[in-house]
């Protein structure tokens, strides 16, 4: 047990100690959503009108989702590195020593969600500048939902790099996957006025649920809290499986012997 | 007891054949180095032996454990330094050997003075605060050296770890190496180039295109090369090697860049053959016998020149 602790922390550890030497990834991973976000939301805002008048402008409404999308760029972007830990030699050092593997992907979604959170913590934390008459424990339960989207999120990006060996590729599938995920989640535009093969595509899409999640605390008890069907004890539910899936998903692949 | 025992192990990725039926045997503390062209086999060797890669056919049993089901016991008697570095540039020296240590379970004040003690014996002990980034390639060889023996392993799996090392850096590698045999019953398995390397091995092997070609020790392996060697350059590329016969009758061999022949007196030789090609060379030297012309003389088959005395 003890062992197992030591290895999980230490590859938690260098995830963090590398997070915090390169401050510049976090202007890349946080940057850019913001820009989307004044953007796309200051142009819109104008024709935007929420379905049941709830009064909730479009710089609001977007929010959450650009939250989320941080998370999903963070995420991604340190599920990453363990193609170039391949690449480099880096991981074989690792996979030579008695740590389990499960526990060294562990420590690895560990080390990478808890980058993700602190990105998308940045936003929550400025949140209430944006969104007047947001609570103390709203942004708890925010920073509560963005923790399990992080783990879900670089679960995953490490289950799809893990038998990838070039960052390239492992780019180009990323974005063909996770661009339409992340417009199909009710982050740029709610469930309620899309039509019926788009709702059932949002429904089937795990972000729908990561934005519902994060956006749920931000707007409790406004229309935009619970667009479409999708409630946030739901949201919650579905974002954990996704989580523990993904998770379980990803020791699976690491377990099996690496290709050389 | 033999430290690494391989009997006639073979691994295929896909179509291409890595190894074919490959059998050697290293006793429990001797140096032993494996030999050989790029792409003969050694590093999926070595892959193999330190428990990275299964293979398709055959045994290999390290410190009496099977690589197939025993694994994970063999992995804490091994210290494993393979192509690319397992130490990461962004973290200081004492940082990529915690982390190290504690994958092999080791923490706290054991864990410390072990660093400090293995970093000493590397000579590395004034750079333990800077980032691996900034070590030149000779120390950061050394930093890997000193990490992968952390854990007091029996044997160490060390795949060229003196590619792309000055020869100071390189004598300095041996150096520590050699410190660290002392201190302890060491196996120690590395591959090479160098023929500088090969001389410090107690045995070695010739690994070619998958298989053993031949196993020798040091002295039997430069006694069957002859003693010097002349390297040719001219505009007639490989068919200086015909005209070589013809005009001396000596047996030369074409490397892709020049000409080799292994001679017995090389001063004599030297002279013989600027005389038998005046102007037509662009360089001729003379040199110790290197790898490359073991594998040259296993190319065309093994056998002795002729004439090796003028």
């Amino acid at each position: 047990m003890t062992t197992a602790f030591l290895a999980f922390y230490s590859v938690w550890l260098r995830e963090a100690v590398r997070f915090v030497r390169q401050p510049n990834r976090i202007v890349g991973a946080v940057g850019p959503p913001v820009l989307i976000w004044l953007f796309v939301g200051s142009g819109f805002g104008a024709s935007f009108r929420l379905a049941g008048e709830s009064g909730v402008g479009y710089l609001e409404y977007l929010l959450p989702g650009i939250i989320a999308l941080i998370v999903l760029f963070a995420s991604i972007f340190s599920a990453m590195s363990v193609i170039e830990d391949r690449r480099e030699g880096f991981l074989d050092g690792v996979l030579v020593t008695p740590a389990p593997r499960s526990v060294v992907v562990g420590g690895k979604i560990a080390g990478g969600s808890s980058q993700a959170f602190v990105q998308g913590a940045i936003l929550v934390l400025a949140a209430p500048l944006a969104v007047p008459g947001l609570g103390l424990g709203a942004v708890a339960t925010a920073l509560g939902s963005l923790a399990l989207v992080a783990v879900g999120l670089t679960a995953f990006g490490c289950a799809m790099a893990w038998r990838m060996d070039s960052t390239q590729g492992y780019h180009a599938i990323m974005n063909l996957l996770l661009m339409p995920m992340w417009l199909l989640s009710g982050a740029v535009f709610p469930l309620t006025g899309a039509p019926v093969v788009m709702r059932w595509l949002m429904l089937a899409n795990p972000m729908t649920y990561a934005v519902a999640a994060i956006r749920g605390p931000f707007y409790a008890g406004s229309a935009a809290s619970a667009p479409g069907p999708v409630s946030f004890e739901l949201a919650i539910g579905v974002t954990f499986a996704f989580a523990v899936l993904m998770a379980a998903l990803a020791t699976a692949m690491a377990a099996r012997p690496a290709r050389a | 007891m033999n430290a690494v025992d391989v009997q006639g192990l073979s691994h295929r990725y896909g179509e291409r054949v890595a190894l074919r039926a490959v059998s050697l045997a290293a006793p429990g503390g001797c140096t032993y180095g494996l030999l050989g062209p790029n792409g003969g086999g050694k590093s999926t060797l070595f892959r193999i032996l330190s428990t990275l890669l299964r293979p398709t056919d055959g045994t290999a049993v390290v410190m009496g454990l099977d690589v197939r089901t025993e694994a994970a016991r063999i992995r804490p008697l091994i210290g494993v330094v393979l192509q690319g570095s397992y130490l990461d540039g962004k973290l200081t020296v004492r940082e990529n050997l915690m982390y190290r240590g504690r994958l092999h379970g080791l923490y706290g004040r054991r864990l410390r003075n072990g660093i400090a003690g293995r970093l000493a014996q590397a000579g590395l002990a004034d750079r333990t605060d800077d980032r691996v980034e900034t070590l030149s390639g000779g120390l950061r060889r050394r930093c890997e050296l000193a990490g992968c023996m952390l854990h007091d392993p029996s044997v160490l799996l060390l795949d060229e770890p003196t590619a792309g090392l000055d020869p100071v850096a390189r004598a300095e590698f041996w150096t520590a190496l050699e410190a660290a045999k002392r201190e302890r019953d060491l196996t120690i398995l590395l591959t090479s180039h160098i023929m500088d390397d090969a001389e410090r091995c107690d045995r070695l092997a010739l690994l070619d295109a998958g298989e053993v070609v031949a196993e020798a020790t040091p002295g039997e392996l430069k006694s069957s090369l002859g003693h010097e060697v002349i390297t040719v350059q001219s505009s007639m590329g490989a068919d200086l090697v015909d005209r070589v016969r013809e005009r001396v009758g000596l047996n030369a061999a074409w490397t892709g860049e020049h000409v080799r022949i292994r001679v017995d007196d090389g001063k004599a030789w030297l002279g013989k053959l600027i005389d038998a090609f005046p102007g037509e060379f662009t360089s001729i030297a003379l040199s110790r016998p290197s790898i490359e012309d073991v594998f040259l003389a296993e190319a065309t088959g093994g056998t002795e020149p002729e004439g090796l005395t003028p």
